[in-house]
């Protein structure tokens, strides 16, 4: 399809502005002025109305196929909490409206709304304090990890490197090390959890924190964990909880009681906003109340008459990591979400997310392997081994499922299941759906063992076929 | 059950399929001890759609969003065309996932790459990423990618740099051997000399900022090449309305164009979900931070989109990475391209004069109350600041009283401001309300 600047013709416009009604014209100097033109296009708003919409046509999305990608918790995004968002009162609010003198009063409903929706997070959590600051999941974490360090800082402990395990998600060791730690891999057990003997291993004075996923990436929920939280608290270590995976735990468990120092939410996973095809996300931060003194400024909080205020003392706390309180369009819509569910409701969730994830694992365990199979909660992890033996790789299968209309799962993640394709059908997807999946990946296994050379021909439906990926590395065309 | 299809008979029959018997859902958490169970989950019960969204539009009308604005600061009150709103509320963009799988995600790969050339375009730079959060940490990725071009760590730092994403980038870099120098600014242009006196070739970047957060403009290209002969990098933050009229990144030499994206179609919120954008020399490509998209084929020879340069990134390098960031602003980033699609070349141009024209109006205006004094040292875009006979704080609560946000008192932020206030004016404001602005500041002052 032509780009959008190969549709651009002299003289045409998409935004009709109102006639100038000052009687001054700003002239610059020359030097300050630019020379070249900005050569966006000229395009009338029916042609960008068109060419967005076609473009729309190539996308898979939650609303129009089953995406099971697993750890990212591709939910149904409820159409009621993106009107809530819509609401004109909050989209017009300037963020800086608070710090004029009584502003916090203009803003009263918005700071409610935070402050609300951080006390829900922490019984959810069971943590002591939240700050909505963080923009994403991996802003939460290195915001998450930030913390960690000024709470050693303040202790005078020089302790300099955090463990993660193995099956963690790439942004674990990426947020520690550009918070300025060393990051130790913990490698996992026949059962698919961090090896409690090589973490006791690993573990001494020199160990800032644990960043663990539970239940982790496999979808399993370590048993060991409390032993876990309470070595690491003795030796003077923190624990990080990412909550990525928080879908599968909704009433049954939470990281407060673990022992967990920190977690990190997920709200476009759990709490149902849409990714946007990467984005934006929101990724609040939880701690217990040691930590409290070191979350980032401005803080929200309520005034004994009821009202809602901002405290901008920097004293402890590790300082501005948002320019303002976060992705509040993103609060608003998690918000609401929390609200319609209510306690029964976000219970039903983690049960029937872990209800349709076991249903799969069953019946797609009669085609492929999977070897960290018990006891799985929200997702987990096919081995394409079978089927790569015969030349069928994850990355076939995901073309194949691509064809029958189906996003394929994460594939080659976890990093230590060979040929991985990590499934999470969460609970939004009907009986018929998951039955569906289950035909269409028997008979993608069946066309593996029969005929796997015509894998390397898919996907046939979509409007390319499989992308040349070293020729856009080597090429470099990124911009037109 | 809200949002769950699941019937209790499909539950039962699905428990029974996988061989428990017993029909409890609990049998499938039986891998949790007891003694990790919930201590508590006490939350309200669940409330209907209707019933909700009445409770959030009360608390929405405590919010004061009526009123006119000359509030500024980095974050705009301009114009959103509707075509936006609709374009961004087709699911098949924002139920998407990160295009992992490029076949199934040509839509999102086009437009990022075409976002990618329009940022290019608006910069005058070479390569842009797929996006960051917001301007703030835009401007910390741009400080920690120069270190790592260079090798060097020491960073000098405009003070006329927006000071919340000066004490962001402060924040970030805590735990890091890191030496920052901020060189005053009085209410004017980058000071030059104050520059050059700590630049020295252990500079790995300059950070500056156009037009500054007084509103003042300025050519920063003799910075750019004293800087250079150093082989220090320069990093820009810049606003991208202002860019149609006023001097790129591109062409004053910039190595490290960043920003926030808010202005482009975005609204203002409460402070996000914005659009954290940068743009780079292209040599410097590789040490980028975040997605990028680019073209190739596939077998047939047919133009397609991908996810490039991956090996730069955390799902891959993991601890090595050269940033962190995974989920960015993909539906923001959307927005912007639509945004600058919809007003394309001619509407830039237009849409910045404006913004000039009604900001001199506007200083026309104030001048003439006794005691106002327009700083008029240095040319500014659209915002600029005031002196005030009185404390502003007080004036700009009087003015609030008449639905009037007057402006940004700057003793916030600078000590030595205290009687100062910046004003920002966009296209949006009509010559009416800054005649009623200008009215109800000599009011104010002295009635």
């Amino acid at each position: 399809m032509e780009l959008i600047f190969e549709k651009s013709r002299p003289g045409r416009i998409g935004v009709v502005f109102p006639e100038k009604d000052v009687p001054v014209t700003c002239v610059l100097e020359t030097k300050y002025k630019r020379n070249a033109t900005a050569e966006l296009p000229s395009v009338s708003e029916p042609e960008v109305v068109r060419h967005f919409t076609k473009l729309s046509k190539m996308n898979f999305g939650v609303d129009s196929n089953f995406y099971p990608l697993g750890s990212c918790t591709m939910k149904y995004n409820p159409k009621f909490t993106e009107k809530i968002a819509q609401i004109e009162d909050f989209t017009a609010l300037h963020p800086l409206s608070p710090q004029l003198v009584r502003g916090s009063m203009l803003t009263q409903g918005a700071l409610e709304i935070i402050s609300n929706l951080e006390g829900a997070l922490c019984e959810i959590t069971g943590m002591d304090a939240f700050t909505t600051q963080p923009m994403a999941g991996a802003h939460g974490e290195l915001a998450g990890v930030m913390l960690i360090a000024a709470y050693h800082k303040q202790k005078g402990n020089n302790k300099k490197c955090i463990l993660i395990p193995d099956s963690g998600h790439g942004t674990n060791p990426a947020s520690a090390a550009i918070a300025g730690y060393i990051v130790k891999s913990i490698p996992s057990d026949a059962k698919g959890v961090m090896d409690l003997n090589k973490f006791k291993h690993a573990l001494n004075d020199d160990v800032a924190g644990v960043m663990l996923t539970c239940p982790n990436t496999l979808g399993i929920f370590n048993p060991h964990i409390k032993e876990i939280t309470d070595l690491t608290h003795s030796s003077g270590g923190l624990m990080y909880y990412d909550g990525a995976n928080l879908n599968a735990i909704l009433g049954k468990v939470r990281p407060g009681d673990l022992g967990f120092d920190v977690v990190h939410i997920n709200l476009h996973k759990t709490f149902a906003t849409p990714h946007g095809g990467g984005g934006p996300g929101a990724g609040p931060v939880g701690v217990k109340k040691e930590l409290i003194p070191f979350l980032p400024v401005p803080r929200v909080i309520k005034r004994n008459d009821g009202t809602f205020a901002l405290d901008f003392e920097e004293e402890l706390s590790i300082g501005y990591i948002s320019p303002f309180y976060g992705n509040f369009g993103v609060m608003l819509k998690a918000y609401a979400y929390i609200l319609v569910l209510g306690k029964q409701g976000l219970i039903d969730v983690s049960e029937n997310a872990v209800l349709n994830a076991n249903y799969l694992k069953y019946y797609l365990s009669k085609y492929y392997d999977v070897p960290y199979g018990e006891n799985c909660l929200h997702e987990f992890v096919l081995s394409g081994e079978k089927q790569a033996k015969k030349g069928v790789h994850a990355i076939d299968i995901a073309k194949a499922l691509i064809d029958k209309g189906i996003h394929p799962p994460t594939v080659y993640f976890p990093l230590i299941v060979k040929e991985a394709m990590m499934i999470e059908p969460t609970e939004t997807e009907s009986k018929e759906t998951l039955d569906e999946f289950i035909s269409v990946m028997a008979e993608i296994s069946r066309l593996a063992e029969e005929t796997p050379e015509i894998f390397k021909t898919f996907p046939k439906t979509t409007p390319v076929g499989r992308l040349d990926e070293v020729k856009a590395a080597r090429d470099m065309n990124i911009s037109g | 059950m809200n949002y769950i299809p699941q019937s209790d008979a499909d539950r039962k029959e699905m428990l029974k399929a996988i061989g428990i018997s017993s029909g409890d859902i609990n049998e499938l958490f039986k891998g949790i001890p007891e003694s990790l169970k919930a201590s508590s989950f006490d939350l309200p019960a669940g409330k209907s759609e209707f019933e909700v969204e009445k409770y959030i539009k009360q608390l929405a009308k405590k919010n004061a969003s009526e009123l006119i604005t000359f509030v500024g600061g980095g974050f705009y009150d301009h114009y959103i065309p509707a075509a936006i709103d609709s374009i961004v509320s087709r699911s098949e963009f924002y139920t998407a996932y990160t295009p992992y799988q490029p076949e199934a995600s040509q839509g999102t790969l086009q437009a990022i790459y075409e976002y990618q050339s329009a940022i290019c375009r608006l910069t005058g730079m070479e390569a842009s990423n797929a996006s960051l959060y917001d301007g703030g940490t835009a401007l910390y990725e741009a400080a920690m990618m120069a270190i790592r071009v260079t090798g060097r760590n020491k960073i000098i730092m405009d003070g006329g740099v927006n000071p919340i994403y000066r004490k962001m980038l402060y924040s970030y870099t805590t735990n890091l051997s890191i030496e920052f120098i901020e060189t005053p600014v009085t209410h004017g242009q980058s000071n030059r000399g104050e520059i050059e006196k700590y630049l020295d070739d252990k500079t790995a970047a300059v950070i500056l900022q156009n037009p500054n957060f007084f509103g003042a403009i300025d050519d920063h290209t003799d910075i750019v090449d004293v800087c250079h002969k150093f082989g220090a990098l320069v990093v820009e933050s810049v606003y991208p309305i202002s860019l149609g009229v006023l001097k790129s990144p591109g062409e004053m030499g910039i190595d490290i164009a960043t920003g926030e994206g808010q202005s482009l179609g975005i609204p203002l919120s409460f402070g996000g979900p914005y659009l954290g954008f940068m743009a780079v020399k292209k040599k410097f490509v590789r040490k980028m931070p975040g997605r990028i998209v680019g073209i190739t084929h596939d077998d047939e020879l047919r133009r397609g989109f991908v996810l490039t340069l991956q090996t730069r990134e955390q799902h891959i390098r993991r601890e090595k990475a050269t940033s962190n960031i995974c989920s960015n602003e993909a539906l923001c980033a959307l927005r912007a391209l639509i945004y600058m699609c919809l007003i394309g070349k001619d509407g830039l141009k237009k849409v910045a004069q404006l913004c000039m024209d009604k900001c001199e109006y506007a200083k026309q205006k104030l001048e003439t109350i006794k005691g106002v004094e327009v700083k008029r040292s240095s040319p500014t875009f659209n915002e600029f600041i005031i002196r005030l006979p009185k404390n502003p704080n007080e004036i700009i609560g009087k003015l609030i009283e008449k639905k009037i946000a007057a402006g940004f008192p700057l003793g916030r932020y600078y000590k030595e401001m205290d009687c100062y206030m910046l004003v920002a004016v966009t296209e949006k404001r009509t010559k009416q309300e800054i005649a009623l602005f200008a009215e109800a500041l000599e009011d104010a002052l002295w009635n």
